[in-house]
C-alpha cells in the first residue's frame, strides 16, 4: 500500500474550473482525499512531496497524437512517444489511426490499448479508422471497433472528401452514438498545396491552399451533421472563418465541437520563412488575424480542447525542399508551455487553459481521465507556471525532434508526472 | 535545425528579394563590359581559370544551362553539366546527399535549377561552393531578371521610372518574381497582366506592382512589354480554357503592341510559343529584343560567376 501526499500545491479542479491552495493524498494509485488529510492523518510510510506552491493538475489528455508504431517505427515508437508524453505532463493520448496498417480492425485497437498499458507511462485511447485503410472509401467496422475500445472515428490526417459518403458515415455513427473527427480541409482545394494562400506563399513561390478550404469543408459537414443528427468534431481548427461557423452551429444546438493545436494560436505563417520545414504543418500556418481568432475561440469556449497534434518525423523527412518535406510537428513536450503562453499574455485564464487540456478533451472522448475526483486514477502533473526553458530540437525527450517551436523560450515547466500514482517523469532526471 | 546563416552570404545568388539598387548595379555594370568583350571575342579567359563550375539541373533547360556553360568557359572555368536524367538522384539519392557529394569533389561554383522553390537555398546551407539559383520552382530566377534589366538599360538608358508590363502566366513564374524585386528596387513600376487564374492578386504585395486583368489597360503607355510562356499544362489544369482563347484576349499582336509607348521593347524569357502568347510578326519585329536577351544572358552570367567567386571566403 503506497501513499503519496502532495503538500503546499495549488490544486486545479477541472469540475469547478478552480485553482485553490491545498494538498492531495494519493493511495494505491488513486486520488484518496483533498485537503481533509489532517483529520485522517497521514499513514506511516507516506511519501511527501513538497510543492512549493506549484500547480497540481490532472495529467493532460491529448486528443490528437500520431505515433510511428505500427509501421513507421523509425519516426517514433509507442515507447518513445510515451516518454515524450510523460515529460510533457500528458498521461492520456488519443492516437490517430493513420499507421501502417491503419487501425481499422478490432485486434489493432486492442493492441494499441495494451501497448499503452505496457509502457506504464500513458494510456492510449485509439481512434478507429472511419473508412477501411483510412482511404475515404469503404466504411470501417465502427461498432466492432468501438467494442474493442475505439473512442471515436476518423481518417486522421485525411478528410472524407465525398459528400455522400460523409453523410452516410455521420448517419451510421449517429445510430451507435459515436463521435466522428474530421480533418477540416477541402481535399480538392488542398491538393498539392503546402502553404496558406497569400503574399508570403506567393513570394516564396510555394503551392498554395486558400484558408477558405477549412470553412468550406466545415460548412458542408455542419450541414450534414444537422441532416443526420451525428456528433461531429473538427480537429486542429486554424481559421477565424471556420471557427465562426462552429460558433454559430453550437449556438443553434448542433452536436458540433472542435479542438485546436498550439501552433495555431502561438505561431503564424511567417514561421515558414527561409523555407523552414519544421514549421510545415497540415493545415498550414495561417495569417496573424487567424492566429488571434483562435486565441479568442479558446477564451470564449468555442474551442473545446487543446490537442498537441503531435506528428513525429525523422530529420530526413524534413531535410527536403519545402514542398516535398513532410508536414507536421511534435507537440507533446511543448503542449503545456506553449498553451501557458496564452495565459501569460492575458488572453486566457490559467483555469480555462488547464480545462482545455484535461476535462475538455476527456469529456469529448468519453474518458474518465482529466479529474481530481476522489477515487479517480492518480494521473497527475505538477508544474511551475513561472519556470522558463528553451525548446531545443535534438535534446527533447522521445525520438522525434521536429518541433516547430525550436529555439522558443517557454514559461511553464513540468516538475513531475504521475501515472496511476507512480512517478513517470521527474524534472532533472531522464 | 541549423540556422540558414549562410544563405544570405554574398558568395551565393539565391534571390533578388531584399537586394538594393546599389547591390544590383555592380552586376549589371560588369555584365555590360562583358557583353562588349564577348562581341569582340576578347573574354578574359583567366578570371575563373582552375575553378570548377557544375551545372546541376534537376529540370530540363537547354538555354539556361548552355548560357551558364558558355559564361563559365569564357572565363576559363572547367564546366561540368549534370542533369537529373543521368544522375544518382534517380537512384533515390536525396538533394542533400547530392550536395555533400559535389562538395567532396571541391567544386567552386554550383549552378542549380530545381522544380521545388527553396531547393538552391537548401543546398547552399550544405556546400562550400558559391551557389547560383538558375531557377527554383515558382520562387526566383535571379540571372534572368538581371539579363532582362541589362537589356532594358541598354535600350532605355535607365531602370528607374519605367513602366514594365509582364503578361501571361504570372502566378507560376519565377521570372516575374525576380523581375518585380529588381525593378521595384530600381524605382520602376511593374504591371502584371493576365486572367485572375494566372495572376493572383497577392502578387501585388511583392513590390511596386499593379494587377491588370484587361490587357489593353495593362499595356497602355508601357515602356516594356514582357511576355511569358504559357505552358500547355495550364489548359489541362483548368486555368484557361484553350490556347486560342488565351491568344485572343492576352496574346501580344501588333494591334495591342500599338497601345504601348511608341517603340516599346518586346521581351520574352523564352522559349516562345508563337501564336499562343505572342504573334510571330511581333516576335520578329524591330521592337523585339528577344535575341539580345539571350546574348545578355551570357554576359550577366559571366558577371555573376566572377563576382560571386571573388566574394567567396576560401575554406
Amino acid at each position: 500500500m503506497s501513499t503519496i501526499l502532495f503538500e503546499n500545491v495549488r490544486l486545479f479542479d477541472p469540475e469547478t474550473e478552480s485553482l485553490t491552495p491545498g494538498r492531495l493524498l494519493v493511495r494505491d494509485g488513486h486520488i484518496a482525499a483533498r485537503d481533509a488529510v489532517g483529520a485522517e492523518g497521514t499513514p506511516e510510510g507516506t511519501r511527501t512531496i513538497e510543492g512549493n506552491g506549484a500547480v497540481l493538475t490532472p495529467g493532460f489528455v491529448d486528443m490528437r497524437v500520431s505515433i510511428g508504431e505500427p509501421g513507421f517505427e523509425y519516426r517514433e515508437t509507442i515507447a518513445s512517444c510515451a516518454r515524450a508524453a510523460a515529460a510533457g505532463g500528458v498521461t492520456t493520448i488519443a492516437v490517430l489511426p493513420n499507421s501502417r496498417p491503419a487501425i481499422d480492425d478490432p485486434s489493432l485497437v486492442r493492441l494499441l490499448r495494451t501497448r499503452g498499458e505496457e509502457t506504464g507511462l500513458v494510456s492510449i485511447l485509439p481512434y478507429g479508422a472511419l473508412t477501411k485503410g483510412c482511404d475515404g472509401e469503404e466504411m470501417a467496422e465502427m461498432a466492432m471497433l468501438r467494442e474493442a475500445g475505439a473512442v471515436a472515428f476518423t481518417d486522421g490526417t485525411r478528410a472524407i472528401a465525398d459528400t455522400k459518403r460523409m453523410r452516410l458515415l455521420l448517419s451510421y455513427a449517429q445510430g451507435i452514438d459515436a463521435l466522428i473527427v474530421q480533418h477540416p480541409e477541402d481535399p480538392s482545394l488542398a491538393r498539392g498545396g503546402c502553404a496558406t494562400a497569400g503574399a508570403l506563399a506567393t513570394k516564396l513561390g510555394l503551392p498554395q491552399i486558400p484558408a477558405a478550404a477549412e470553412a468550406i469543408l466545415i460548412a458542408r459537414d455542419i450541414r450534414l451533421a444537422e441532416m443526420t443528427g451525428g456528433r461531429l468534431h473538427f480537429g486542429h481548427v486554424s481559421t477565424s472563418e471556420g471557427l465562426d461557423l462552429i460558433r454559430r452551429a453550437k449556438a443553434r444546438g448542433l452536436l458540433v465541437t472542435c479542438d485546436t493545436a498550439p501552433p495555431y494560436f502561438a505561431l503564424e505563417e511567417s514561421a515558414i520563412r527561409d523555407y523552414r520545414t519544421y514549421a510545415k504543418l497540415s493545415p498550414p500556418l495561417r495569417a496573424e488575424a487567424d492566429r488571434q481568432a483562435i486565441g479568442m475561440g479558446l477564451a470564449d469556449g468555442t474551442i473545446d480542447a487543446i490537442a498537441s497534434d503531435h506528428m513525429p518525423w525523422d530529420a530526413d523527412d524534413k531535410r527536403l525542399p519545402f514542398a516535398q518535406a513532410a508536414a507536421g510537428g511534435t507537440g507533446l513536450v511543448t503542449l503545456l508551455g506553449v498553451t501557458l503562453g496564452q495565459v501569460q499574455t492575458g488572453a486566457l485564464s490559467l483555469e480555462r487553459a488547464l480545462s482545455l487540456l484535461t476535462l475538455g478533451p476527456a469529456r469529448l472522448l468519453g474518458s474518465s481521465a482529466g479529474t481530481l475526483a476522489p477515487g479517480a486514477s492518480a494521473d497527475l502533473c505538477l508544474f511551475d507556471p513561472g519556470a522558463a526553458w528553451v525548446v531545443e530540437s535534438g535534446k527533447l525527450p522521445g525520438r522525434a525532434q521536429n518541433t516547430p517551436f525550436d529555439h522558443h523560450e517557454l514559461r511553464g515547466a513540468v516538475l513531475g508526472t504521475w501515472k496511476n500514482g507512480v512517478p513517470v517523469f521527474e524534472a532533472g532526471r531522464s | 535545425m541549423a540556422e540558414p546563416a549562410s544563405v544570405n552570404a554574398p558568395h551565393h545568388l539565391l534571390a533578388l528579394e531584399g537586394m538594393s539598387a546599389a547591390e544590383i548595379e555592380p552586376f549589371l555594370d560588369l555584365a555590360a563590359s562583358y557583353a562588349l568583350l564577348s562581341r569582340s571575342r576578347k573574354a578574359p579567359r583567366e578570371a575563373l581559370r582552375g575553378r570548377t563550375l557544375i551545372n546541376l539541373f534537376f529540370e530540363d533547360s537547354t538555354r539556361t544551362r548552355t548560357s551558364f556553360e558558355l559564361a563559365g568557359k569564357r572565363l576559363g572555368a572547367d564546366v561540368i553539366n549534370m542533369s537529373v536524367a543521368n544522375s544518382s538522384v534517380n537512384k533515390g539519392e536525396t538533394l542533400l546527399d547530392t550536395a555533400a557529394t559535389l562538395n567532396a569533389m571541391r567544386c567552386d561554383l554550383l549552378v542549380v535549377r530545381h522544380a521545388a522553390s527553396g531547393a538552391p537555398a537548401l543546398l547552399a546551407r550544405k556546400v562550400d561552393a558559391c551557389v547560383v539559383n538558375a531557377g527554383d520552382g515558382m520562387h526566383e530566377h535571379p540571372t534572368q531578371a538581371l539579363l532582362d534589366a541589362l537589356t532594358m538599360r541598354r535600350h532605355l538608358g535607365t531602370l528607374s521610372g519605367l513602366t514594365v508590363a509582364i503578361c501571361g502566366d504570372v502566378g507560376h513564374s519565377r521570372v516575374v518574381r525576380s523581375n518585380i524585386h529588381l525593378l521595384t528596387a530600381m524605382g520602376s513600376t511593374i504591371r502584371v497582366v493576365g486572367p485572375p487564374t494566372l495572376v493572383p492578386s497577392s502578387i501585388a504585395s511583392l513590390g511596386n506592382v499593379e494587377v491588370h486583368h484587361n490587357m489593353e489597360d495593362g499595356l497602355a503607355g508601357a515602356d516594356v512589354v514582357m511576355m511569358l510562356r504559357l505552358q500547355k499544362e495550364r489548359m489541362g489544369a483548368g486555368l484557361v480554357p484553350s490556347a486560342r482563347e488565351f491568344f485572343r484576349f492576352y496574346g501580344l499582336d501588333q494591334r495591342r503592341l500599338a497601345l504601348a509607348r511608341s517603340g516599346a521593347l518586346v521581351m520574352h524569357p523564352g522559349p516562345m510559343n508563337r501564336g499562343v502568347e505572342i504573334a510571330s510578326d511581333v516576335a520578329d519585329s524591330v521592337q523585339s529584343v528577344i535575341q539580345e536577351q539571350v546574348e545578355m544572358g551570357v554576359a550577366v552570367r559571366m558577371a555573376v560567376l566572377e563576382r560571386l567567386s571573388r566574394m567567396r571566403v576560401p575554406t
